[in-house]
């Protein structure tokens, strides 16, 4: 589904990601793990199209796209989803109505009329319940006034109503309770299908226990130094990060 | 000036001449302000000054759409009254009708007319000495007329000068609702209308006006408001610049009784070289009053705007609760706005705020509505009209809400 090679990125004159390697089948769920600084939210930015990172080098090819070549917006159409780590509130733009936005225009581009007023409001009836949202979400603003939790919870409902094929979740799980967790957990693993593909960013192994990954990788200094199963994710955990420093220390020697 | 002079006022009340005499010996002893004007610092009115309009009869005008949905509109072409094209209700204990017909027989209109007029500002003299005609509205004790009441200012010519006059007065607990809008027919140029209104909102009377100005390009206007609130009242402007070349607004209102309200809305969206300016003065007299103040620009191209509010407290005001807001969008690096919010508080117990913001568009937003597949320009349209939305939720009638809009949305749907 995406293949990123030798990818590097940089920001303000400083480079964040150094040779960055990746590739994701539909059916599979990424983890991507490692300390502060290392470039995860970064890979998550360059992916969705922030035009502040400048690629220096390498490729991302998305179903057969070079995704780099793209605008934010084409990306999202073209089946790209971020969760944000920090969702913007914008007062005054109604929830509902700009995913109707986003997602007729998208059929526009595709050359299918709008979805029917029916159809779009049974959509968002069954993605706000999938996320306990019920009636939270009608009238009113993009996450205007939400909590921590209702913004992340937000997110997956946004996810739920735009099906993508490549969920990019970035830090989705920082400042969560536990229910609200669970409740995340819940959408994203109801989301997933064979079509599908997800990239679960975080710090911390909490949210792996809810969504269980096919791989976990470890990003270090803007390049994934180790990857491994689900039990990657619990030895990190148990055992910190030095010692990925120390390893991948003595592999830079 | 002297197209002016020429102007034949014998038709008018005694009482009107009188006035008129009077205003026009105020205008030998004033000048027109420069930019050494504290109060014009930021608007350069030499177009204006060096300029020659005259004052303009005419009756026909093709093309204009007066979509006035209600039992009450009047009509005005260059300032002078269209019986034909206006129509109102009778109703008792309510009385609309022209200016100069309700100078004849109104006792309301001539114990209070020009009382409220500045009496060192050169244009609202000169709209005392020179004008016209106008929309006379008065809503005698517990009149409630719900239904809005519509005035056209209409100019059509060339070097045209209109000189319209209102007057309102509703008196104690009456209510009414008032849509002014200016507007130009398509084949004038260069028109200049000074335009005035005094309006008087008396004990538990309630009154809003909405002011729509859209007379397009290479217009020039100069609109005061005087209104002056007695206890218990509550008063609401909502001031929509759509259009017009240089337009400045003179809002001064006063709270003559306690627990009075007051809204101040303002909403400019700007385009081409467009300049406004919008100033206003709330007078806290009397203790316990509130004023709320919201202004909003949005600029693009080119174009410029002012915005210099001013909410002075007076020593006996306590418990006075003011706020005030302006908020601006710059659209491109070459659009400008001078914002300057004043509070001047002479008592001690007061609840009293302003801000002024001006930026661009959020990024961060931005990014977020197109990460979500919003092309960049729906993108940015949708939070343009996010950003005038709250000052659009003011607008007490729901058809001048719709209008505003349908304009906001029809001419932000394409900025790149």
């Amino acid at each position: 589904m995406i293949k990123i090679e030798n990818l590097h990125a940089s920001i303000n004159g400083n480079e964040i990601l150094k040779g960055l390697s990746l590739e994701i089948n539909a059916g599979e769920v990424h983890a991507i793990m490692g300390p502060n600084g290392s470039g995860k939210s970064t890979l998550a930015s360059v992916l969705a199209g922030r035009e502040e990172y400048k690629i220096t080098e390498g490729s991302v090819v998305f179903n057969g796209d070079n995704l780099l070549d793209m605008e934010a917006e084409e990306r999202a159409r073209a089946g790209v989803f971020l969760a944000f780590q920090y969702p913007v509130e914008i007062p005054g733009v109604s929830n509902i109505n700009f995913l109707k936005t986003a997602i007729n225009e998208a059929r526009e581009k595709e050359g299918i009329g709008p979805m029917s007023a029916k159809e779009f409001m049974s959509k968002v009836k069954k993605a706000s319940s999938l996320v306990e949202l019920d009636g939270k979400l009608a009238n009113r603003s993009v996450n205007e006034g939400f909590s921590g939790g209702e913004k992340k919870r937000n997110e997956i409902f946004q996810m739920a109503m735009l099906e993508p094929k490549l969920s990019i979740l970035d830090e989705t799980d920082s400042g969560l309770d536990i229910d609200a967790l669970r409740i995340v957990a819940n959408g994203v693993n109801t989301l997933k299908t064979e079509e599908n593909a997800s990239i679960v960013i975080t710090h911390y192994q909490r949210l792996l226990d809810y969504i269980v990954p096919d791989y976990v990788h470890v990003l270090y200094q803007g390049k994934i130094v180790k990857t491994g199963g689900k039990e990657l994710a619990l030895e990190l955990e148990e055992r910190g990060y030095d010692w990925i420093k120390e390893e991948s220390a003595t592999l830079n020697v | 000036m002297n197209a002016f002079e020429k102007q034949d006022f014998s038709f008018d009340a005694d009482f009107s001449i009188a006035i008129r005499e009077k205003a026009v010996q105020k205008i030998k002893a004033l000048d027109f302000p420069t930019s050494k004007t504290e109060y014009w610092k930021y608007t350069r009115i030499n177009k204006i000054v060096r300029a020659s309009f005259s004052p303009f009869f005419t009756e026909s005008v093709a093309e204009i759409n007066l979509s006035a949905p209600s039992k009450n509109c009047l009509v005005f072409i260059n300032g002078y009254f269209m019986a034909d094209l206006s129509w109102t209700e009778a109703k008792d204990r309510i009385h609309i009708s022209s200016l100069s017909e309700a100078k004849n027989n109104s006792a309301s209109l001539q114990e209070k007319f020009d009382s409220l007029t500045k009496q060192d500002e050169i244009f609202a003299q000169i709209n005392t000495a020179y004008h016209q005609d106008g929309a006379f509205i008065h809503l005698e004790r517990n009149a409630n007329l719900e239904d809005p009441i519509y005035v056209f200012h209409i100019t059509d010519g060339s070097d045209v000068m209109a000189t319209p006059r209102n007057f309102i007065h509703l008196e104690e607990g009456s209510q009414a609702k008032v849509v002014i809008k200016t507007i130009s027919t398509n084949t004038s140029e260069r028109c200049l209308v000074n335009l005035l209104s005094e309006v008087f909102v008396e004990k538990n009377a309630h009154l809003e006006i909405n002011k729509i100005q859209d007379e397009g390009n290479y217009k020039y206007q100069i609109a005061t408001e005087q209104v002056r609130q007695e206890g218990n009242s509550y008063f609401k402007i909502n001031t929509f610049t759509l259009s017009g070349e240089l337009v400045r607004n003179n809002l001064n209102i006063s709270l003559n009784g306690e627990h009075t309200e007051t809204f101040l809305n303002g909403l400019y969206p700007l385009k081409g070289k467009q300049h406004v300016d919008n100033h206003t003065y709330v007078l806290h007299r009397e203790p316990n009053c509130v004023s709320h103040e919201l202004y909003k620009g949005i600029l693009d191209d080119t174009s410029t705007a002012v915005f210099n509010g001013k909410v002075y407290v007076h020593q006996d005001a306590q418990k006075t609760n003011a706020y005030q807001s302006n908020a601006n969008i710059v659209l491109t690096d070459t659009a400008s706005i001078n914002s300057k919010p004043e509070l001047e508080i002479y008592a001690d117990d007061v609840k009293c705020s302003h801000g002024s913001t001006t930026g661009q568009l959020d990024e961060e937003a931005l990014f977020y509505l197109r990460a979500r597949g919003l092309s960049k320009k729906t993108a940015k349209a949708v939070l343009v009209n996010a950003f005038a939305a709250d000052v659009i939720e003011h607008i007490g009638i729901e058809a001048v809400r719709n209008e505003i809009e349908t304009y906001i949305d029809n001419n932000y749907k394409g900025i790149a």
